[in-house]
């Protein structure tokens, strides 16, 4: 779904959204006549690889919204290729500007801003991990692809056969890239019905709901698709052994 | 992979209550898992490899080890990825090394 | 002298802590493996790959993980990763002084793709969570795998990090460049330009990391109490003017920086001159001349 017909579909009472090599920001109205809200919107587009320049730019938008709007719900749209691939943003330190980014949405996170993100599109690691990844909830499109890598490459650097691993994306949580994996693994919190004016909808009740800590490997392990991450973590935190599901 | 499992009977010494591991699941490497167990006196040692046929090799390897050794009621755990048998046996021993320096 | 770069992540465990105080949580003897390596022909290792725990560094316990470059290269599976949030979550609880991550890693497990990701992020929000309840995160990087990806980030969520000029720090392997977008983009052969790039110094340099270590157990031990002790000086948690000023140097950085073509071209800018001999000096030498000219807060 192409950003422009998204937001409409996300925000009937309007929004201002512009769009700058790649780069989404702008606000939105969400609500009915009860109550209405603005809330905060960042993110990308055109399957955007991730440079220190939309990363930084995300990160100043999240900034400005803690500085200038306290307790704005912010929005993260993600369509993304994953993380840009050139000596020059390495050189730059490119994970110190993702992880800047991550620490921004942490912050507005403690300050009291709700942070959703969208997968619309794309999203493929170093794209995502720290914005949709960090989001106090992560929701996706059915079309939606997220994944860590292509399998060709994949394929190389695990030096596993590429016809093994495509086999395995046909089923296998761990290698397959539809959004009802993430969802089955506790990364994606639900998948959204893009129909009618559902879209609007959910988002009002993803915004509406309370804010908890970090539960995704125990919705992970409730769901089915990551067995192992939740009574791991109980161990250690408790000093025993791993009680598998 | 690979799964082998050998078990040997007439073993004198027995180990601290401490397990140990040694050595890493790298290219030529392999891990040893050594601890106390109680199995009837019996030592048993199984193997999880990546190096696939090499049965005959390994009934020998560990044959020697345990003539080497002896061990009573003891769990031996490995992990390996291709170590060459001189490895294999290095890191055996470098295990057990360890269980009786903890010991002391 | 025992080189940190050498040392398997338990023996680093053994030597940089206080003498047999290193006590493990889910230790091997528990197996518990990866679930998903067996499915790739791919053998498992008793800790998947990281030991994590508790350790007195002068007496007094810091919780503490060492992540295997051996196994897999160090990367986050599912297991693996939960042992670290677990370590995060329980120094939390028991309210412990500080938390001295040693990293060697490739990042995401690709091997565990999906898991590895998820897991990867959850690291991330536990380690923000333990800054959050005022508990110092102190990383280590001098490993031959350096620390990359997912980890390469949550590496620059912590309060400190400290790098050997062997540990390199960075997002995407300069194999994975190459690959994607040809040798004249990035040769990974040229381990000189490599270093330049991602290694020890020239984060230093910039900013990204606050404390050099010489390559031995002994300087990482030292410097890692000297992060902890530098880190009672200030909040710990993240703060609004703390991120603020980030976000000015690195804003500045790529103002400033961004057109340059190779890192000797930044230390130049900086007035750090001749890169020949900045690659020479040994650690000491080398923050005494970083002093006047690197870029960070102090």
């Amino acid at each position: 779904m192409q950003w422009p017909t998204l937001a409409n579909a996300l925000f009937p009472r309007g929004h201002t959204i512009t769009e700058r090599d790649d780069f989404l920001s702008g606000e939105a109205q969400v609500g009915d006549d009860v109550a209405s809200a603005t809330i905060a919107i960042i993110g990308t587009t055109g399957h955007a690889p991730i440079g220190v320049e939309i990363a930084l730019a995300q990160a100043t938008a999240i900034l400005n919204t803690v500085r200038d709007h306290p307790g704005r719900a912010i929005l993260i749209l993600v369509d993304t290729q994953g993380q840009r691939l050139r000596h020059r943003d390495e050189m730059l330190g490119i994970n110190s500007y993702m992880a800047h980014l991550g620490k921004c949405v942490e912050l507005a996170r403690r300050r009291g801003h709700k942070i959703l993100a969208l997968v619309y599109d794309q999203a493929l690691s170093g794209g995502f991990i720290t914005s949709g990844l960090m989001a106090d909830a992560c929701y996706a499109l059915p079309d939606a692809t997220i994944r860590v890598m292509g399998l060709p490459a994949m394929a190389r650097i695990t030096k596993v056969p590429e016809e093994l691993l495509t086999e395995l994306a046909k089923s296998n949580p761990v290698f397959a890239p539809g959004p009802e994996n993430y969802l089955r693994m506790g990364g994606v919190r639900a998948i959204w019905d893009q129909a009618g004016g559902a879209l609007a909808t959910q988002l009002i009740e993803a915004l509406n709901e309370p804010t908890a800590g970090d539960d995704r490997s125990a919705l992970g392990l409730a769901r089915g698709g990551r067995l192992l991450a939740q009574p791991v973590i109980a161990a250690v935190v408790a000093g025993g052994h791993v009680l598998a599901a | 992979m690979e799964t082998l499992n050998y078990r040997y009977e007439n073993g004198k010494r027995t180990l601290a209550k401490n397990p140990q591991i040694v050595g890493v699941v790298g290219s030529g490497n392999l891990e040893v898992l050594i601890e106390s167990a109680p199995l009837d006196g019996a030592c048993t040692i199984e193997i999880k490899t990546a190096a696939v046929g090499f049965g005959a090799i390994w009934e020998a390897v560990m044959h020697d080890f345990h003539e080497r050794w002896l061990l009573a009621d003891a769990r031996i755990s490995i992990n390996d990825m291709g170590a060459t048998p001189a490895v294999v046996s290095l890191r055996l021993d470098q295990a057990v090394q360890t269980m009786l320096e903890d010991a002391r | 002298m025992s080189s940190y770069l050498e040392l398997s992540a338990r023996e680093r465990l053994q030597q940089l802590f206080d003498p047999g105080s290193f006590e493990e949580f889910l230790p091997p003897s528990e197996r518990v493996v990866s679930p998903h390596l067996a499915q790739l022909n791919a053998p498992v290792a008793f800790d998947d790959g990281v030991a994590v725990g508790r350790a007195r560094l002068n007496g007094e316990f810091v919780y503490t993980a060492a992540q295997e470059g051996g196994f897999m290269g160090g990367a986050v599976g599912e297991v693996h990763g939960a042992k670290l949030v677990g370590l995060l979550q329980r120094a939390v609880l028991d309210n412990a002084p500080a938390v001295v991550l040693l990293l060697e890693t490739g990042g995401v497990r690709l091997h565990e793709a999906n898991a590895g990701l998820i897991a990867v992020s959850e690291v991330m929000r536990a380690l923000l969570d333990a800054r959050a309840a005022g508990i110092p995160v102190i990383v280590l990087i001098g490993g031959s795998n350096g620390a990359f990806g997912g980890m390469g980030i949550v590496a620059r969520c912590a309060n400190v990090v400290v790098m050997s000029e062997e540990g390199r720090l960075a997002m995407s392997g300069p194999e994975v460049i190459e690959t994607a977008n040809g040798v004249e983009e990035f040769d990974a052969r040229d381990r000189a330009l490599v270093w330049r790039t991602t290694g020890g110094k020239h984060r230093y340099l910039l900013g990204d990391c606050q404390m050099m270590s010489a390559d031995s157990v002994a300087a990482f031990r030292q410097a890692a109490l000297d992060a902890i002790a530098a880190c009672a000086g200030g909040p710990v948690e993240l703060t609004l003017e703390a991120l603020e000023r980030e976000q000015q140097l690195l804003a500045e950085r790529l103002a400033r920086f961004g057109a340059m073509a190779d890192p000797a071209d930044i230390w130049n800018s900086i007035g750090m001159a001749d890169a020949q001999r900045v690659s020479m000096l040994d650690a000491d030498a080398f923050v005494a001349a970083a002093a006047a000219h690197r870029l960070g807060a102090p």
